[in-house]
């Protein structure tokens, strides 16, 4: 049974322009000890999916199911739930001077991570909370204890978060965009550690972001979500070798990489994120897709087993033949 | 933290002393010619015209007058001498102060009690029904005058006067020291009818601050971390959303104390206020002189205190 | 070998006592993409506003076509705009959203008297609007009306407008989604390529450089550390703090895929 297993999620928000579909029915699971990494633009739904798991997203209305350790997150009343939230699951947010307290010194807000789950004094806390900093790698931790978070760099103050993240050994640590607000060799440094720790602990990751290249590097598996649903689904090492979906595809191509000869050209996506008020029929790429086929703006794709790859899924209407031919053009 | 309490004191005394020359320059040009008339209040006689002309050597340079009025505050406290009412200025408003501090201190514990709470709720049950009875119950307050509210208090409560005799009317006042009861009986009603509007305004503030503060993003962090609700609210939204407040508490504080005038006056409350009042009414410049320097003093030291104090509460400031 | 367009000579600025710029020189062909890369802090975007003259630098010198322009003030300055030109990285706050499309495209022309009959203005945005991938028809739209990458167009349009002969873009696709950042790097090389113009692409993004850039200027903390043509550079990068940073960018093909079959792509 994996870590964690999501079924069928759809969460959607009351507007006043009517019903906002952000996660149209998506599902996935993560392992103990893998990373799962979610890929996805801006509207794809992949932080929504995250905050839905965690009984984060307010106002939403939300179906399917979120199994941790067989256990339905989604079932569980308010105050259960949050018992589970930093203590089972706990989440890293993308912009870390935002996400901590201004007015708490970082370890008062690591330690109170700690006194929310765990019967402790405060002393036994701040001292939890001054190993945690030096587990996360920030130097001088029981100076650095009583600093204010505006008083530190981009990366410390990521570690901050992470070491809070951590203060309850969750089995499963979801990251939003965690790297995302951060310096190159900075980011680095911070996958590293996120590495490192989930070897260290055996904890499940997702990983949610749109950097391809940060996937690649860190990811063991890959959802690719488009439009509030998961497009495309591989360990990752297929995903980046024998990808199925044109929207992957489109990724691949628009992106520069420098693996890559310099002149190649980058080709652009056509079109932009479609609505999620008014999403497009069928199926949602369809607008923008190259290969669109009448059927295409019709029916809906199912998310499918690629032959030969039972972990590989792909929801597309082109038939597997007809990928691979089009594929072997200039795809990636 | 030193070098900005140190910053601020430095400005605190610019400030008093640029308070204190304007003041002083605006009753020096003040149209009506002769300087000592004005300041003998009504009909005075020839004997005191030409006492008060040598009490302040009228006949001197400007900048020299100035420089002696100032040295009697500076080194004296003494603002001067209201020939109206045959006493030092200073005296007649220290006199009158405690008065004015009761009702400015009795009126500001009334609005905190009232607008902490019903900020705290509104913001919490947004667009629900207690949020938009106690919004509309705040504009009313912002929106009647307090003199208006003060004289329907009295008609309506006040023991001698009113359909409902439950609360001490206008007059009654008398000091802590004298009889606690009676002090405090007789600063109910000014103390909600001047509490009324402040309420109001800073209920809403409230709730403007603490729907924005709950909304960011370390509010989201807290939740994350299994944060019960309830310390998400008080623990981790509430200090960012009262830290405005602050400021302008401070400030009003400062104003107040300067003197509420339009509801000592309606209560008859022995403070600056109407001691600032009757002056004006009387024509006794040196006593409006001497309120108004008096008020700005407070302000200015009321701003000091609120910048200390947001500096000691955000810890961002003290290094701007 | 040409004269450079636009030189910069031991370029310094200081903002109260921190050299954010210490100490910079470089010279930027007619006719190529210059990148210049960085992290925070590195004094990047500070290099690109005082090269048009939106700063003055503390010490040093700039000159753009043999001409020092350093302390170029008044309608000398002004003259000079309609040769540089920059692009800005935030589409969502650099456009005034009280304004169309077409004023913001148009107040270049207005600022320099140029294209002074109403109609044949408009005609003018129009040209503008059809050469950056814009619906001419969009140009009475506000700017909240557009997506973030139409934006961005409309911001190039406003650049391109007076006809400058340098361009500086100021991490110009960053705040975009990725999908939609290859269409405005295209839009950048076609319009380099059709209108002649200069470049100079600032940006922490190392591939998007390489790709865009025939030379690249890597910087650090207010220094030009290393200088090279693209293909040099990235290939065998000599400065330490280069390497650090190019190997410091995650490789799209996955550390675990040992020699497995390689993408299409290389």
């Amino acid at each position: 049974m994996a870590l964690l297993e999501v079924e069928g999620l759809r969460v959607s928000f009351p507007t006043e322009d009517g019903v906002l579909e952000a996660v149209g029915g998506v599902s996935f699971s993560v392992e103990a000890g893998r990373v799962l990494g979610i890929v996805g633009e801006s509207g794809s739904g992949k932080s929504v999916t995250a905050l839905s798991v965690m009984g984060l997203a307010r106002g939403a209305q939300v179906s399917g199911q979120a199994r941790l350790d067989g256990r339905d997150l989604l079932t569980l009343a308010p105050d259960e739930m949050r018992r589970v939230r930093g203590r089972d699951v706990a989440m890293v947010f993308q912009d870390p001077l935002s996400s901590l307290h201004p007015l708490h010194r970082v370890g008062r807000q690591v330690a109170e991570a700690v006194r929310v789950h765990q019967d402790v004094t405060r002393a036994a806390a701040r001292a939890r909370a001054v190993e945690l900093l030096g587990e996360v790698g920030i130097p001088e931790p029981a100076r650095r204890v009583d600093a204010w978070p505006h008083e530190l760099s981009g990366g410390m103050r990521q570690r901050v978060m992470i070491a809070m993240a951590l203060a309850n050994e969750p089995r499963l640590l979801i990251a939003d965009e965690p790297t995302t607000a951060l310096d190159v060799t900075v980011q680095a440094q911070i996958l590293e550690l996120l590495e490192r720790l989930r070897a260290e602990r055996g904890m499940g990751v997702v990983l949610i972001t749109h950097d391809l290249g940060v996937v690649a590097q860190v990811a063991d598996d890959v959802a690719v979500m488009y439009a509030g649903q998961i497009v495309e689904r591989a360990p990752a090492a297929t995903l980046f070798a024998a990808p199925e979906h044109p929207y992957t595809w489109g990724l691949l191509r628009s992106v520069p990489r420098l693996d890559a000869p310099r002149e190649r050209e980058l080709v652009p996506i056509q079109g932009r994120p479609p609505s999620l008020l008014h999403p497009p029929g069928g199926c949602r790429f369809h607008p923008r897709c190259p290969h669109v086929r009448e059927r295409h703006r019709h029916v809906e794709p199912p998310l499918e087993p690629v032959a030969g790859d039972p972990r590989h899924s792909v929801a597309c209407l082109l038939d597997a033949p007809t990928r691979r031919e089009l594929r072997q053009g200039p795809v990636a | 933290m030193a070098g900005y309490v140190a910053r601020r004191l430095l400005w605190v005394v610019a400030l008093l002393l640029a308070v204190s020359a304007i003041t002083f320059l605006i009753f020096y040009t003040l149209p009506s010619a002769d300087p000592a008339a004005i300041r003998a209040g009504r009909q005075p006689t020839p004997e005191l015209l030409a006492q008060i002309r040598q009490n302040l050597g009228l006949d001197e340079p400007v900048y020299v007058q100035y420089w002696r009025y100032m040295k009697g505050v500076v080194l004296h406290f003494d603002l001067g001498f209201s020939y109206a009412s045959d006493a030092p200025v200073r005296d007649q408003i220290l006199d009158r102060l405690p008065a004015t501090i009761s009702l400015t201190a009795g009126a500001v514990v009334v609005w905190l009690a009232l607008a902490l709470p019903v900020g705290l709720i509104s913001a919490l049950r947004r667009r629900r029904w207690q949020d938009r009875l106690a919004m509309g119950a705040a504009l009313v307050a912002i929106s009647a005058p307090v003199y208006w509210l003060g004289l329907v208090a009295l008609y309506l409560f006040s023991k001698d006067l009113g359909r409902f005799p439950i609360f001490e009317g206008a007059n009654t006042y008398r000091p802590l020291t004298d009889d606690p009861a009676a002090w405090a009986a007789s600063l109910l009603m000014p103390w909600f009818v001047l509490a009324a509007s402040f309420a109001a305004f800073y209920a809403r503030l409230l709730r403007a601050n603490l729907l924005e503060v709950m909304s960011e993003d370390y509010i989201r962090t807290a939740r994350a971390k299994g944060v019960p609700e309830r310390r998400v609210v008080l623990g981790h939204g509430l200090r960012p959303a009262i830290t405005p407040l602050v400021t302008i508490l401070g400030l009003d504080i400062g104003i107040l104390l300067g003197g509420a005038i339009l509801v000592e006056s309606v209560f008859n409350v022995p403070g600056i206020g109407r001691l600032a009042y009757d002056a004006i009414r009387q024509a006794d410049l040196p006593m409006i002189q001497g309120t108004v320097l008096f008020g700005a003093f407070f302000i200015v030291v009321a701003n000091l205190l609120v910048d200390l104090a947001y500096a000691w509460v955000d810890p961002r400031v003290r290094t701007a | 070998m040409s004269e450079p367009l636009l030189e910069a000579r031991d370029l310094v600025r200081h903002f109260g006592a921190v050299p954010a710029v210490d100490g910079v020189s470089f010279e930027v062909r007619r006719g190529e993409a210059l990148g210049i890369v960085g992290e925070t802090g590195s004094g990047k975007s500070t290099v690109a506003r005082l090269m048009l003259r939106l700063l003055d630098p503390t010490s040093g010198t700039i000159s753009f076509d043999g001409e020092d322009i350093t302390a170029a003030r008044g309608r000398r300055l002004k003259a000079l705009r309609r040769d540089m030109q920059m692009i800005f990285q935030d589409p969502y706050s650099s456009l005034n959203p009280r304004k169309t499309a077409g004023a913001a495209i148009g107040e270049p022309f207005a600022v320099h008297g140029l294209h002074t009959g109403s109609g044949e203005r408009r005609r003018a945005v129009q040209e503008l609007m059809e050469r950056v991938g814009l619906a001419p028809e969009h140009l009475n739209r506000f700017p909240h009306e557009f997506s973030g990458g139409q934006r961005q167009r409309v911001g190039v349009a406003r650049a391109l407008a007076l006809a400058p002969r340098l361009i500086v873009a100021d991490e110009p696709v960053s705040a975009l989604d990725v999908s939609i950042q290859a269409q405005i790097l295209n839009l950048l090389r076609d319009l380099q390529r059709d209108l002649g113009l200069t470049l100079v692409l600032i940006s922490h993004d190392l591939s998007v450089v390489r790709h865009m850039s025939d030379r690249v200027a890597v910087m650090h903390r207010g220094k030009v550390v290393e200088l090279a043509d693209a293909d040099t550079l990235y290939r065998a990068p000599k400065d330490p703090y280069t390497q650090a940073l190019l190997a410091a960018v995650p490789r799209l093909q996955p550390s675990s895929a040992s020699g497995a079959s390689s993408p299409s792509s290389s």
